[in-house]
């Protein structure tokens, strides 16, 4: 409960520097989750200082934002935390339908929000999952995969793609769910409480497990807030703040459901919170799948957004039209000449846009607000008193997504 | 309430305030950025630093500053945000740390200089995040283009005999 | 007719036959170093994982090291940061080795064509087996590393010497043409040495 650094070495002590050597745990390492770079200062075995190297996955996507319209631009906003690609998705068209000034339709919403929380899942089932391989349980790594595997199904019948749907537009989706996509969802929601369980009686009460991630890695609620940490990172170091609840978007507010936060501020507390988190993205998936609403997909405002059925684009003038005007760089809607940002609680923590509109249908620029920089950025302090082996512990409990790192 | 409580303490300077969907956003000049951060901080309690950019406004029609500066800040407990922009130009792209203000502004403003070459006087550990150290521009700058000037493809060449 | 065969080929029909062992048994456990980058680093993960399982086809174990393994398999991006890293790596490899590029961003730069991202790990590194997809399926990383295998059974040989007379670059140049023209422009540029130490 006492969030205080007992026993943390002066990373500053002279004399203690000056018998340390330097470790490169380099960018190509299986611990490092791709990419990552830490230049570690170890005394012995303890850890007195640790700089981190970022950049090998520097792609540009920022520069990539200002030649895409916001339709093109899903696609490689997908890309950034590919752990859960929809949840991005989600965020950037709930960015600029907010600049545009959409409301969605209330199916739309409810679909979203069952593919957020689907994402959640799916992102701290990898989360959980990698960091326990890390640590030698290869076994529980599996069960965790299984279960994705189940996701990837339900997104590949709702868009086509396992995997990077670009599934959203502005003002809808895609494509409409059909009947067996329900069947599929209620069928994942029976059975991952029994996998759930499974994943959890192997690793949250496993006396190693335990033993190596209980007491490493300590964030206090001062350091959380001040470093820019949000989500499971914060939540998990006693931060009591979810978007879902404070910001409500989507259809968050029809449904009942637990911020999950905890005190330790440790490994195992990141990891409780987002075993618990998981639960509640089942309890929400539930409600939600039960009383999915029917209509339109997209948004009814004289068909600025959406494009129309094929059939009628192939057999009507109205329907080549409107396909044409939505299409077509010069014709899109048109956007307001203002700026906005908007966030919204990714699994990783606040995943936030600003995005600079100039009017047209293309973003002027198209900035992402990275979770996982600041958290790496907090690594640092995480890494006070504590032993090399202790680094992957810490490493895989903070969720570093390299893509999001770096963009 | 905000609005009010900085005009209050920041009397002589020119604020521009505007709202758009709910976000409230203010212009400040570069010389009362530090304070009017610090202010927030100390006194309104905005104690989360959410994100710090940059906007390069070249290709914006009748744009009279070169770059904005943006920060977004946070109150934790209640969950009210800011954001304070500041204009600066070219040739001297300085601002004053937020390092000392919030942690979190460390590697935001690194991230910052090494995308525009904003550079933030009192960094204590300032040099570029992403990109390699030797790397000559600054890419998201307008005038950079998107598939850059030949820094991509500047290695040598591995055949097969050689590996 | 076989006896005259027989006297002809003589001591190559044996080495024939231990070319064919040899490379029955390269190709039937090759152990990937996986060069995971990006998202198809995922889905590498998941062609391991139990329901694609990859260990069936002799990947049994991914070594993260290179001096143990002898296929690359580099599945994600390749950024300009990364790629000395990356011919690093290949270089620690010991022959014989094979190369996989997995994704469309490491056959040809994907999505990504900007000015941080390597469009093609072929202009750097020589690749035996691409795999498009982005990213891939399991299933066709699989079908990949199945194509590969048939690729050492025909050109293997024992002492690993099918390598030694490729000392061409097989992969597109270096620079296309519009990189050209805009190397030139840069050169015209006044560019300075970033400039550190503000602190002061």
């Amino acid at each position: 409960m006492a969030l205080e650094l007992i026993d943390s070495p002066d990373l500053m002590d002279a004399q203690k520097r000056e018998g340390s050597w330097t470790l490169n745990f380099g960018p190509q390492h299986p611990a490092t989750h791709t990419t990552l770079r830490l230049v570690l200062q170890l005394d012995g075995e303890t850890v007195v200082d640790a700089e981190p190297d970022i950049g090998f996955l520097h792609s540009g996507f920022e520069k990539l934002g200002e030649s895409l319209d916001f339709n093109q631009y899903v696609t490689i906003v997908d890309r950034m935390n590919y752990i859960s690609p929809m949840a991005n998705e989600i965020a950037w068209h709930h960015a600029v339908e907010k600049l545009i000034g959409i409301d969605l339709t209330p199916r739309c919403k409810y679909i979203r929000t069952i593919f957020a929380e689907l994402m959640r899942i799916h992102d701290h089932l990898l989360c959980l999952g990698a960091c326990v391989l890390d640590l030698g349980g290869v076994t529980a790594f599996m069960y965790a995969f299984n279960e994705r595997e189940a996701i990837y199904e339900i997104c590949e019948r709702a868009s086509g793609q396992r995997f990077h749907t670009s599934y959203t537009r502005v003002g809808g989706l895609l494509y409409d769910v059909t009947d067996d996509w329900v069947a599929m969802v209620r069928k994942f929601v029976k059975s991952f409480p029994r996998a759930y369980d499974d994943f959890s009686g192997l690793v949250m009460k496993n006396r190693i497990f335990v033993e190596r991630t209980r007491g490493v890695g300590l964030l206090t609620r001062e350091q959380a807030i001040a470093g820019g940490a949000t989500g499971p990172v914060a939540r998990a170091s006693g931060v009591e703040r979810d978007l879902r609840r404070d910001e409500p978007y989507l259809a968050y507010n029809d449904f009942d459901f637990d911020i999950c936060c905890a005190r330790g501020g440790d490994c195992y507390a990141r990891f409780q919170v987002r075993m618990m988190e998981m639960q509640q993205s089942i309890k929400i998936i539930e409600q939600a799948i039960e009383n999915l609403p029917g209509g339109p997909i997209f948004v009814e405002d004289n068909g600025k957004s959406g494009l129309p059925d094929k059939t009628e684009v192939y057999r009507s003038i109205e329907g080549l039209i409107h396909h044409f005007e939505n299409i077509m760089p010069n014709r899109q809607m048109d956007v307001p000449n203002e700026s906005i940002y908007a966030a919204t609680e990714s699994p990783n923590g606040e995943l936030g846009y600003y995005i600079v509109g100039n009017g047209t249908f293309k973003a002027y620029r198209a900035r992402t607000r990275p979770p996982s920089l600041l958290h790496f950025a907090l690594f640092p302090l995480m890494m006070r008193g504590c032993m090399l082996s202790d680094v992957v512990a810490v490493l895989g409990s903070i969720n570093i997504i390299a893509a999001e790192l770096d963009r | 309430m905000v609005e009010s409580a900085i005009a209050e303490k920041f009397a002589t300077t020119k604020f521009a305030w505007s709202e758009f969907r709910d976000q409230k956003r203010v212009v400040v000049p570069a010389e009362r950025l530090w304070d009017l951060l610090k202010f927030c901080c100390t006194e309104l309690k905005f104690n989360q630093l959410t994100d710090l950019t940059a906007v390069d406004h070249l290709e914006t029609p009748d744009a009279t500053d070169r770059f904005e500066v943006v920060y977004f800040l946070l109150e934790v407990e209640s969950g009210k945000r800011l954001q304070i922009s500041t204009f600066i130009n070219e040739p001297d792209l300085v601002l004053p740390t937020a390092t000392n203000i919030w942690s979190g502004a460390d590697w935001l403003e690194r991230e910052c200089y090494d995308m525009f070459g904003v550079v933030f006087k009192g960094h204590p550990n300032f040099k570029r995040l992403l990109l390699p150290q030797e790397f000559a521009s600054f890419p998201l700058r307008k005038d950079y283009p998107q598939q850059g000037r030949g820094e991509r493809h500047n290695f040598p060449v591995i055949t097969r005999a050689e590996g | 007719m076989a006896s005259k065969v027989n006297k002809q080929l003589g001591d190559n029909f044996f080495l024939t036959r231990l070319d064919a062992a040899a490379s029955w048994a390269r190709a039937n456990s090759l152990w990937p170093m996986p060069f995971a980058t990006a998202c198809c680093g995922i889905e590498l993960m998941s062609a391991s994982a139990s329901k694609h399982d990859l260990s069936r086809f002799g990947s049994e174990v991914m070594r993260f090291s290179p001096r143990q393994c002898d296929l690359l398999i580099v599945a994600g991006r390749v950024v300009m940061k990364m790629l000395p890293v990356m011919q690093r790596i290949w270089l620690q490899m010991p022959e014989p080795k094979w190369c996989i590029s997995m994704g469309a961003c490491a056959c040809s730069g994907g999505v990504f064509d900007t000015y941080a991202v390597v469009q093609g790990i072929d202009r750097f590194i020589p690749v035996d087996m691409y795999i498009p997809g982005c990213p891939p399926r399991p299933e066709q990383l699989i079908r990949g590393i199945i194509d590969l295998q048939e690729k050492i059974m025909q050109s293997g040989t024992y002492n690993a010497r099918e390598f030694r007379s490729r000392d061409n670059p097989e992969g597109p140049g270096r620079f296309d043409e519009g990189e050209l023209l805009r190397i030139r422009e840069r050169n015209t540029l006044d560019l300075q040495e970033p400039d550190y130490d503000p602190v002061h």
